[in-house]
This record gives structure tokens, C-alpha cells and sequence, in this order.
């Protein structure tokens, strides 16, 4: 994957949250989701959000990586506060993230590698050919080097995954949003996958906030912070 | 073929061709789409050919015709539904100057009982056969053909005629049938073919004429005919005739600018006209809403995989990019089909009614374009939810 001196200019904190407040629905139906979450991320770190169904690690996880507007309180990514950002700096720092969903949200009508493509494609068209290349190098780090022209229909779930992985990988993000990502994964691919993740953050500075159930990795993880009912209850840092 | 259309497209665009990728994948509903966009081609196209057919068989009247200038009747809003001219007008036109000749035109629908039972109805126009400048080009030559009482030339491609029936018609080989209780000699034809008011033609002298529409005088036809004078602008002496001639009873003007006055009366105001120029407008509305149906589903079924397209950084115009894309490859893609398939209908048409119906580049291109905007409008509509929304929204 290529080289990025973007990260030089980014803070020992690439996300601070602070006094972040965020409600779903409208009028009686509205109901508070998150209530007043200050947190900042250490640049590099594998930070896991915990936490009950409907905790609220997901939406904190959205808000973080500009996924969702800010309603209110203050979140700040890669130096730029998102409550009130502009759809073009949103669409620009969209660009310096990484993003894997529980749901793979691979395109149906592309190959695995110009699923990956795409990755690399949002940030212009220098050269094709290099492009598919990276891409390929990207599938063949997760072991689909093999599978690299094929449609996600005929990959199964842990491969669709891995996939996904590498399309948020390929770009060399500076932060790594994961959303469940070793939910459909066995054990041996789910490390694996984590370790790539802590991997990247040893050798270029990434930064991963992943949100999961999975107990198998919680040993792997810098930091820990556990949500309940939209709130931090705790919050504890481990050493790998 | 796929590969090649995707990789063609790859150049062209400078990015992924998601689009004709996406429209590739799911071949039934391609299929699907192509058939309701080649559907609203055809419909448009049948309603233009239509009020082409209406427009061409206004304009070949007055093709069987010459003259620089027309006097008709102030109340006459085509070529037959107007009050006759007195005939004194054409003296008072002949003593303006710049006027080189003049001649009396009259016309009048005739129905023809064929022996074989069947009966069409003829549109007969009558010059005096001496005055040949007056005639169409068509008969320029044989005109004084005419000049014998009752000769006439057919249409050969009267509705409802034999195709056979007028071969090898000619002076010496005349065919003769009845019109109107009168014995008359084809001694040639005509290639005009039918229209809305009449299923063909027939020419003749004036006295056949007045023969043939025995409560018709010489002394008020329908129209009259002007030359002007060489080197003399037909748009001074029109204006000198007006000046002249009463504008109460008669009015004056170029033919070109009669026969396009009548188009658009025809076509703006006769029920014919406007009635099938709606049938376009339908076409179109039809068109738009399918091709929205087809692409703003195709938006709602891929709409988790814009939305991590989204999250990753892709501006809003990407996937305006994309359906425009779907766009453009539908709205050729149905035209190719629909342009054949109407050129059929069109054939098909022509034979069944005899009018004159047939595809012009003009017409194929102008709904070819129509149909890339149709489609391109109705792709930028179908992606406002998208734009609207929060990619984390979208999942």
C-alpha cells in the first residue's frame, strides 16, 4: 500500500469528542441516543467501543467519522471541527478515513478488486494499472489473491469481509472506523484481521476505533470504552 | 461484448463505468428497462409520424401548385375551407405593377364510386392548362395534356386503389372511369398519395373542373395565383396588392407564407393537430416516468453500496455521474430498437392509410436527443434522497 505524508500535520489526538449529545427522531418520538460524550483518540491506537445493543457505540462511531452531523457538542477530526461542517470538507475528510461495516456493502456488480479500486479511485485517476495493482497487493495481504476477480455472489461471507477490509485499507487512511468488522469472520481470520489493523497502527501511525462484541480480540486492543444507554461507563487502557 | 462496451466506457468517463456495470449485472432488468424506454420512443415516434404525415400531406397541396403570390378569401385558414375569390380580383392583381400573370385555382374534394364498389375521395385541383408557370413541376411537361375536355391525371397511390390499377397510363393509353355521373380520360398520373382530407389527387384544366362541379363558376375559384416579374421582390408587390385589394374580403401573401400559415393552423388549432401533438407530449411524459421508475429503483437498490461510496469520500456529483451514465446508455440503447421499429410501424402505416409517413434524420436525431434529456432528468431526480441523506443513514 502506498506511503502518505498526510499524517504528519495531524495532532497526537486525531478525534476529540466533547459534551457530544445526539437524539433520533421528532417530536415526542425523539429520544437521546448519546448524552454528553467527551473522549479524545490517541493517533495510533486500537481503540474498542463496547458496550450492550443500542448502547450507542455506532452512532458514536458515525459521528466520529463524519458519517452523521453533529447536533450538538463538538467533535473534531484531523483538526477540523465537523458540528457545522461544510459537505465539502466532509467529502474531503471522508477521503483521509478507512471504513469497514459489519455489513460489507461490497458493490454487487463489481470484481473484488475494483471493489478495492474504488477505495483509490476517490482520491483521482493517476495511473489504472497501478491502481489494480495496489489492489491486488491489498486482496493478497488478506489472503484473496486468488479471489481477486470475482463477484462478491460468489464469495462467501469471511471473504466479502476481507474484501472490505481491504478497500478501507488500500487507501492508507490516517483513521480506521470499524463497525463490527469480525463479525463474519472465524476466529484465525478475525485475529488476523485485528492484527493487520494494530499492524498499521505500529508501522504508519493509523488509528482504529472499532466497534465490537467479539471477546476474542479484546486482548489486542490499546484502549477499551464501554457505552451503556449513550453514555461512557467505562473507560480503560491496557497494554497489548 | 460487455467487457468491450465497459472498457470503451472506462476511456470515455476516466473512471469505473459503475453505471453500465451496474446495468450489465442484472441483464433481466436491462432488458426490462430498455423495452419500456424502446416503448416511449416508439409512442413518440408514431405520434410525431403522425403530425408529420399531417404537415406533409398540408405542404403536398400546395406542391401541385406554382406562383409567387396567392390571393385567398380573408376567411380561408387553409387551402379549401375558405370562401371563393371573385375573380375580378385577379384583373384588378394583373393591373399592379410587378405582377406578370395570374390564373384561377380551384379545388375541391370529389368522390370517386370505383366499380369494384370501393369509393375514395380525390382532391381535385384545376389551373388553366395554358398556364404552365402555375402548374407543379410534376406536370409542368405535360400539362397541355389537359387542354382536351375531361382529361385528367390520377393519383396512382389513392388510398384504396389497386397498385396496378394506373399502369401504363398515357394520351394514347387513357383510362377511363366515371366521376360525378361524367366520363373521364386519365391521361396520366400523379405520385401524392393520401392525407387527412382526401385518400389522393387528381388535376385537371378548369373547364373539366367546372364539369365536375357543376354549381361551381369560372367566375369564383378558390384562389388566385401571381407571378411576379423578374428582378422584382414578391414581398413589394404583396404589399402593393394590399393596398390595393380589400382586406375585408381578401387576403394576400407569399405562397410560402400561406402554405405555413395553414401548418400552423393546422397544426396548432385544427383538433387533428392538436390532438396528436398532445399524443407527443404523452409519449414523452410516459418516457420520463419509466425511465424514473427504472432508475430511481435502481438508486433505492444499490443504495447501501452509494452510501459506503459515500462515506469513503465520494462527492454528491459522483452518483449523479453514475445515473446519468445509466441514463445515457438507456436512452441510446432503447433508441436503437425503438428508431427500427417505428421505421417499421411507419411502413406499415404508410401502406394501411396511404398517408405519408416516413423517418427523417431530422426527426430521428431530435428524439434521440429528447430522449439522452428525458432520461438524464429523470436520472438527476432520482438521486435527491441520496443527497439528501446521511451516508450512516443509508446502511
Amino acid at each position: 500500500m502506498p506511503r502518505d505524508d498526510r499524517r504528519n500535520d495531524i495532532g497526537p489526538s486525531p478525534i476529540v469528542a466533547q459534551g457530544l449529545n445526539h437524539w433520533f427522531g421528532t417530536g415526542e418520538a425523539r429520544k437521546q441516543a448519546i448524552h454528553d460524550v467527551t473522549v479524545e483518540i490517541d493517533k495510533g491506537s486500537l481503540t474498542i467501543l463496547m458496550g450492550p445493543s443500542g448502547s450507542g457505540k455506532t452512532t458514536v462511531l458515525t459521528l466520529m467519522g463524519c458519517l452523521r452531523d453533529v447536533q450538538e457538542g463538538s467533535v473534531t477530526l484531523l483538526g477540523s471541527e465537523l458540528n457545522g461542517a461544510p459537505e465539502v470538507l466532509q467529502v474531503l475528510l471522508r477521503r483521509r478515513l478507512g471504513f469497514i461495516f459489519q455489513a460489507h456493502n461490497l458493490h454487487g456488480s463489481l470484481t473484488a478488486a475494483q471493489n478495492v479500486q474504488m477505495g483509490l479511485e476517490v482520491h483521482g485517476r493517476a495511473d489504472p494499472g497501478r491502481q489494480r495493482a495496489a489492489a491486488v497487493h491489498a486482496l493478497s495481504i488478506l489472503g484473496l489473491d486468488d479471489r481477486v476477480d470475482y463477484l462478491p455472489a460468489n464469495l462467501s461471507g469471511g471473504q466479502k469481509q476481507r474484501v472490505a477490509i481491504a478497500r478501507a485499507m488500500v487507501s492508507n487512511p490516517d483513521i480506521v472506523f470499524a463497525d463490527e468488522p469480525t463479525a463474519a469472520l472465524d476466529k484465525v481470520s478475525g485475529t488476523n484481521v485485528v492484527r493487520i489493523l494494530k499492524e498499521l497502527g505500529r508501522q504508519r501511525g493509523t488509528t482504529t476505533v472499532m466497534v465490537t462484541h467479539d471477546n476474542r480480540i479484546l486482548e489486542m486492543a490499546d484502549r477499551i470504552i464501554t457505552l451503556e444507554e449513550g453514555r461512557i461507563v467505562d473507560d480503560k487502557r491496557q497494554t497489548a | 461484448m460487455t467487457r468491450s462496451i465497459a472498457s470503451l466506457l472506462d476511456a470515455l468517463l476516466g473512471r469505473m463505468p459503475i453505471g453500465w456495470l451496474q446495468l450489465s449485472h442484472s441483464r433481466g432488468r436491462l432488458l426490462a428497462a430498455l423495452a419500456g424506454v424502446t416503448f416511449a420512443n416508439i409512442l413518440v415516434f408514431v405520434q410525431l409520424g403522425i403530425l408529420g404525415a399531417l404537415n406533409q400531406s398540408t405542404i403536398s397541396s400546395y406542391d401541385m401548385f406554382d406562383g409567387d403570390i396567392m390571393i385567398s378569401s380573408s376567411d380561408a385558414n387553409t387551402l379549401t375551407d375558405g370562401s371563393n375569390v371573385a375573380r375580378t380580383r385577379m384583373f384588378e392583381a394583373l393591373g399592379v405593377p410587378g405582377v406578370k400573370d395570374a390564373t384561377p385555382l380551384f379545388i375541391a374534394n370529389l368522390e370517386w364510386q370505383r366499380e369494384d364498389g370501393n369509393a375514395s375521395t380525390l382532391q381535385t385541383i384545376a389551373i388553366d392548362p395554358e398556364k404552365t408557370e402555375f402548374a407543379a413541376p410534376e406536370v409542368t411537361a405535360r400539362l397541355t395534356d389537359l387542354r382536351l375536355q375531361n382529361r385528367v391525371f390520377v393519383d396512382r397511390r389513392t388510398r384504396g386503389l389497386p397498385a396496378d390499377a394506373l399502369e401504363n397510363v398515357s394520351p394514347s393509353e387513357p383510362y377511363v372511369f366515371e366521376l360525378n355521373g361524367t366520363t373521364v380520360w386519365a391521361v396520366g398520373t400523379l405520385d401524392v398519395g393520401g392525407g387527412f382530407a382526401a385518400d389522393g389527387s387528381l388535376y385537371a384544366s378548369d373547364q373539366t373542373f367546372l364539369t365536375l362541379f357543376p354549381n361551381r363558376s369560372s367566375s369564383a375559384p378558390n384562389h388566385i395565383l401571381l407571378s411576379v416579374e423578374d428582378g422584382i421582390d414578391p414581398e413589394v408587390v404583396v404589399e402593393r396588392l394590399r393596398d390595393v385589394l380589400p382586406a375585408d374580403s381578401v387576403k394576400v401573401d407569399r405562397k410560402a407564407a400561406m402554405a405555413s400559415a395553414d401548418l400552423t393552423y393546422q397544426t396548432t388549432e385544427r383538433p387533428t393537430g392538436v390532438i396528436f401533438g398532445f399524443g407527443v407530449i404523452i409519449g414523452i411524459i410516459v418516457g420520463v416516468v419509466i425511465v424514473y421508475q427504472v432508475l430511481s429503483t435502481d438508486v433505492a437498490d444499490h443504495m447501501s453500496e452509494y452510501a459506503t461510496f459515500k462515506a469513503i469520500g465520494y462527492p454528491q456529483k459522483f452518483f449523479l455521474g453514475i445515473v446519468i451514465e445509466e441514463a445515457v446508455i438507456l436512452a441510446v440503447l432503447g433508441f436503437i430498437p425503438g428508431l427500427l421499429v417505428s421505421v417499421g410501424l411507419y411502413a406499415l402505416m404508410s401502406n394501411v392509410t396511404g398517408l405519408p409517413m416516413s423517418m427523417d434524420v431530422l426527426r430521428g436525431a431530435s428524439v434521440l436527443v429528447g430522449t439522452i434529456l428525458a432520461c438524464s432528468i429523470s436520472g438527476a431526480l432520482a438521486t435527491r434522497k441520496l443527497a439528501a441523506a446521511d451516508p450512516a443513514d443509508l446502511f
